[in-house]
């Protein structure tokens, strides 16, 4: 039998009896009864499958799991739509201030000024950068923010006509959360296809739009990183039936200083924090997805609001009209402080000049690799360039298999498969983080991987096999999930 | 290619009329990849043509499995649920549901092998 | 760079963007500033807010303040954690992914479950989402809601519940603040989901075997809300007690008070809820050569797949808090959360007893008299919310005025005392709280 090797055990396989890896305060006051302290049949017998382990073990242990990883700051990570910009570490160093971190959320307001303060600063300044005034930064992420900006919707045609109406419109190139947080709204979707140069048709939206349509829901730039140029047509398409106009904002790194989405007639938009304003993405969250909006949709806002009055800064529950609450408490500080940190310490120049260096670097990438890949929509682009793995097909090569080989190359992979309506979509947004000299290595080992497809495609099909695991078998997984680990018997 | 003794549907499913067992085509599971799981009707449910009775998933995707003709469910392939890749190996050969159809002149509306040939062209 | 583009200038790259539209000014905000002035100018504000430092503080109410060892926020900022995506590429996300799995079986056996989700935004979206998955699983559109589940909670949950035309009912508590368990058969007729919160808003520890066993009965799924969960150190896990759904927020498991957020919510449930759970999973898969790893699983559940039929539109969660959690639970383990849990459970009863003492004499009395964790309603006190005022000037945030949410609770104050309370500044509530 061989030895199994600690380094792919898990905590629950290191475990020892007897170790422990925490310490408590001072025991200073008597002990409690617990007969009659705790309901007969409710006291907890043990925690049998919990690890016991030291410090040293714990910190070995999840050290090792964190090499595993690639992050930001291990290289470029040019995922489309996810906006993958550096994370200031003075960020982070801010959030753990004892003034920040230790702030119970339910001290009084007069004990919390400090906070209160930066919540409003930040909703100004977000105001100011859309040009959508009214904001509220309770939500949770940018699924969360768009819910509730399609609730505030809803809350605001009932309060206008007395009727919600039914539908919602999307573009079949929406992220999926688009449909689905409208489904969770109560509308139902209808579905506007792209027309061939990827943007929203304004004919198919005109014949769409009718009075039984409370809105349309679009991302712009789009998903396929194209500025909709039509766009004011179609605000005005949508306004003339008294539809309005949501904006998913996930592509705002394109826009920040150079349009604002309330001048080209969106009504009602979230903004991701861990997209276009630096806060990190933590392997899976946490997010914050703020929503701004018309002046308009002011009493619809989720309760509490951060308001100005003689006494301070404080927050108002006193709101008939608000949709009530999307969350407890007021919204993640920690993601909002930072996201303020990060326009504080770029100023109105610097935040501008983000945005143009995200899409110089993008349309660099699409001039660089347009002969290697098929550039599906092979024009001027915003801060994301598609390409599809057409060219490669002819080899047997996938999208997939390019991806994984980058891995090998030092990179990780584009946003891959999505949108839907490109066939194996390869969605690259580098963002301003990354230098030239970044972005040639990475089109280098793009060239590297094209030339690969043609001389050597079983390389690209093995890939990735320098990383700690090769391709998993996900049909296995799916099939017998196994969601959780338990003692093997015997 | 698609055997000739079964009806076909634009949904890419097939049904044999004479036990009416269905199942998804050939066409159908190479669209899905490596078929995971399956979400299928329970015995006696009643089910209209063109209407949603099930799904099959892959890892990546999920498809709806309609309603080839009205009916009620007769017998639901409980082995095939609990081994979806068959689908995979052997689509044709892999029913999942056995309809006791309400209305035979639902029948002519269906596809031959050779029109289903040509859809999937 | 331009050049190779094509274009003579970064404007034309802009030409797509209507003129009209384009901004022709900078934006109106407050210049540049350099590291250490950012610094300095964040620093003035958070000397701005109370915390521990200046200020005893008894405040929970979902939101809980307890030690998190050192080496939990080190490992945080390793960027690897932190400034990762989430694990969609597994072979370069194995670190993330082993860490979620880790997870996900500490909360299964934590909360007495045959599986655990990936984490949620926080508890009041946790509970929200399992009421809507018990509607899903019966095909009813009723929830019945114990009133002694946290107000931020209900709110949410009624939010969400307007959108989507589930009705909820609010079931009362008895005078000593457990759940009114008569009123709660007589609504759960033909409900989808009961909830109730384990121990509750007040600090009661209900008993979460009544709850199951009324829903049972009326053919609906119970799902018991857990805020406090160094509470289940010492309490018998609600799956363990026949719960079908657990919502749970880890907040109190190493997540920084943080004014509020970020969170970290979760659900954990029996098997047969499985492909009905919101949220992400790792599972266990094997690689080309054999070894075993993990990976993200039955993502056809999913807002990415199956869109607007999805189970719920949550895409980024709470990855990173629920690392700090995993490492919380691994570093107490096994002998440590029940001894944390008891440390907490004698230092509020201590605090109990003290404020009763001291202030017997000014009609200051414990509101409910019942099994209590770690918090308590402390009543007598004529106008709660004056009383944390007037306490706040000595130092003392003395707990949470409950008037807004219970006005009939107007004279009570919610007091939370954990092993970062000290028995000297107990002593001082108490005596501070007689008057």
């Amino acid at each position: 039998m061989t030895t199994p090797d600690h380094r792919d055990q898990l905590i629950f396989e290191l475990s020892t009896p007897g170790r422990k890896g925490y310490s408590l305060p001072a025991h200073d006051v008597p002990p409690a009864p617990l007969e009659g302290g705790v309901p007969d049949g409710l006291l907890r017998s043990g925690l049998a499958g919990f690890p016991e382990m030291t410090e040293v073990g714990l910190v070995r242990h999840f050290t090792r799991l964190s090499t595993w990883n690639y992050g930001v700051d291990t290289g470029m990570y040019p995922l489309g739509s996810c906006t993958m910009k550096y994370n200031p570490k003075v960020n982070e160093a801010a959030a753990r201030m004892r003034g920040f971190a230790e702030v119970h959320p339910l001290a009084p307001d007069e004990a919390a000024q400090g906070a209160l303060a930066i919540m409003h600063a930040l909703a100004g300044m977000l105001g100011e950068i859309t040009g959508l005034p009214t904001v509220s930064l309770q939500p949770a992420a940018g699924a969360h923010g768009e819910l509730t900006g399609m609730m505030m919707i809803r809350k605001r045609l009932i309060t206008r006509d007395g009727h919600p109406r039914k539908l919602v419109l999307i573009p079949d190139s929406a992220h999926g959360t688009n449909p689905s947080s409208a489904h969770l709204c109560g509308y139902q979707v209808r579905e506007i296809k792209s027309c061939a140069r990827g943007n929203l048709s304004v004919s198919v939206l005109a014949e769409a739009m009718t009075p039984e349509v409370a809105g349309l829901m679009l991302t712009n730039p789009n998903t396929l990183g194209m500025f909709e140029d039509e766009i004011c047509d179609t605000a005005r398409i949508v306004h003339e039936k008294g539809g309005l106009v949501y904006c998913d904002g996930a592509n705002m790194n394109a826009l920040i200083g150079k349009a604002r989405p309330g001048d080209f007639g969106v009504d009602i938009m979230h903004l991701n924090l861990h997209k276009t304003f630096s806060t990190p993405h933590g392997g899976g969250g946490p997010g914050s997805g703020p929503v701004v909006a018309t002046r308009e949709f002011e009493p619809f806002l989720p309760t509490p609001v951060v308001v100005a009055t003689r006494d301070g800064l404080r927050l108002d529950y006193d709101r008939p009209l608000s949709i009530g609450r999307v969350k407890a408490f007021h919204g993640n500080f920690g993601m909002i402080l930072r996201a303020y940190a990060y326009i504080r310490a770029l100023g109105p120049k610097g935040i501008r000049e983000s945005a143009e260096n995200a899409v110089l670097n993008a349309n660099y990438v699409r001039a660089r690799l347009r002969d290697a890949y098929e550039v599906p929509y092979d024009r001027v682009n915003m801060h994301e360039v598609i390409f599809s793995d057409h060219k490669q097909n002819e080899y047997g090569v996938t999208t997939l298999d390019i991806a994984k080989r980058l891995i090998d190359l030092g990179f990780h992979p584009p946003t891959i498969y999505f949108p839907l309506i490109v066939h194996g979509a390869l969605m690259v947004e580098p963002t301003e983080s990354e230098g030239l000299d970044e972005l040639d290595r990475f089109v280098e080992a793009m060239l590297q991987i094209a030339e690969e497809a043609r001389t050597n495609p079983d390389l690209l099909k093995k890939a990735p096999v320098t990383t700690r695991r090769s391709r998993f078998d996900e049909a296995t997984a799916a099939r017998k999930p196994i969601l959780k680990w338990t003692r093997p018997v015997g | 290619m698609y055997p000739q003794t079964y009806k076909y549907t634009n949904d890419h499913e097939w049904i044999d009329l004479a036990t009416g067992r269905m199942g998804v085509t050939d066409y159908a599971q190479k669209q899905l990849g490596d078929i995971v799981f399956l979400e299928l009707p329970e015995v006696g449910k009643t089910v209209k043509k063109g209407e949603q009775m099930g799904s099959v998933e892959s890892v990546k995707a999920v498809s709806e499995i309609f309603a080839p003709v009205s009916g009620t469910i007769a017998e639901v392939n409980a082995g095939l649920a609990e081994k979806p890749e068959s689908i995979n190996l052997d689509a044709h050969g892999s029913w999942m549901v056995a309809i006791t159809p309400a209305d035979p002149a639902e029948a002519q509306e269906l596809l031959d092998a050779a029109q289903y040939a040509e859809l999937t062209k | 760079m331009l050049e190779a583009i094509g274009v003579p200038s970064i404007d034309a790259l802009f030409e797509p963007v209507p003129a009209a539209v384009r901004l022709q000014r900078e934006l109106d905000l407050p210049p540049a500033l350099s590291e250490p002035d950012l610094t300095a100018h964040l620093g003035a504000l958070a000397g701005q807010n109370a915390d521990p430092s200046t200020h005893a503080v008894f405040l929970g109410a979902g939101a809980y303040r307890h030690f998190a060892p050192s080496f939990i926020d080190q490992l945080l900022l390793r960027s690897e954690f932190y400034t990762a995506y989430t694990p969609y590429q597994p072979e370069i996300a194995q670190g993330t992914l082993q860490a979620i799995f880790e997870f996900q079986t500490l909360v299964s056996e934590l909360m007495g479950t045959d599986l655990a989700n990936a984490s949620m935004y926080d508890g009041s979206t946790a509970m929200t989402e399992a009421a809507m998955m018990a509607c899903r699983l019966t095909k009813r559109d009723r929830i019945v809601v114990a009133r002694s589940v946290h107000p931020h909670y209900r709110e949410v949950l009624d939010t969400y519940a307007k959108n989507l035309g589930l009705s909820i009912v609010e079931v009362g508590y008895l005078p000593d603040g457990t759940l009114d368990v008569g009123a709660l058969a007589d609504a759960a007729k033909g409900a989808a989901g009961v909830v109730f919160q384990y121990p509750n808003f007040f600090g009661v520890i209900e008993d979460p075997r009544k709850a199951v066993e009324v829903a049972r009965a009326a053919g609906a799924l119970s799902v018991a809300v857990v805020a406090e969960p160094v509470a289940m150190g010492l309490l018998a896990p609600p799956g363990s007690l026949g719960v079908d759904i657990v919502a749970a927020e880890l907040q109190a498991f190493g997540v920084p008070l943080g004014y509020g957020g970020p969170y970290c919510g979760v659900i954990a449930a029996s098997e047969k809820c499985m492909r009905q759970m919101p949220g992400r999973f790792v599972g266990m898969a094997t690689d080309t050569e054999g070894r075993t790893g993990f990976v993200l699983t039955l993502a056809t559940r999913e807002q990415h797949i199956r869109r607007e039929k999805a189970t719920s539109n949550i895409c980024t969660n709470s990855g990173l808090m629920a690392l700090a959690a995993t490492m919380f639970m691994a570093a107490y383990g096994k002998e440590g959360l029940p001894e944390l849990a008891r440390l907490n459970f004698d230092k509020a009863h201590y605090a109990e007893a003290a404020i009763r003492k001291a202030g017997a004499k000014a009609g200051v009395t414990l509101r409910f008299v019942a099994p209590f964790f770690n918090e308590f309603v402390i009543g007598g006190l004529g106008d709660g919310a004056a009383v944390q005022k007037r306490l706040l000037g000595s130092g003392i945030i003395a707990g949470l005025p409950l008037e807004r949410y219970y006005p009939e609770l107007r004279d009570s104050l919610l007091v939370c005392v954990t092993e970062l309370n000290r028995a000297e500044e107990i002593d001082r509530l108490a005596e501070a709280l007689a008057g």
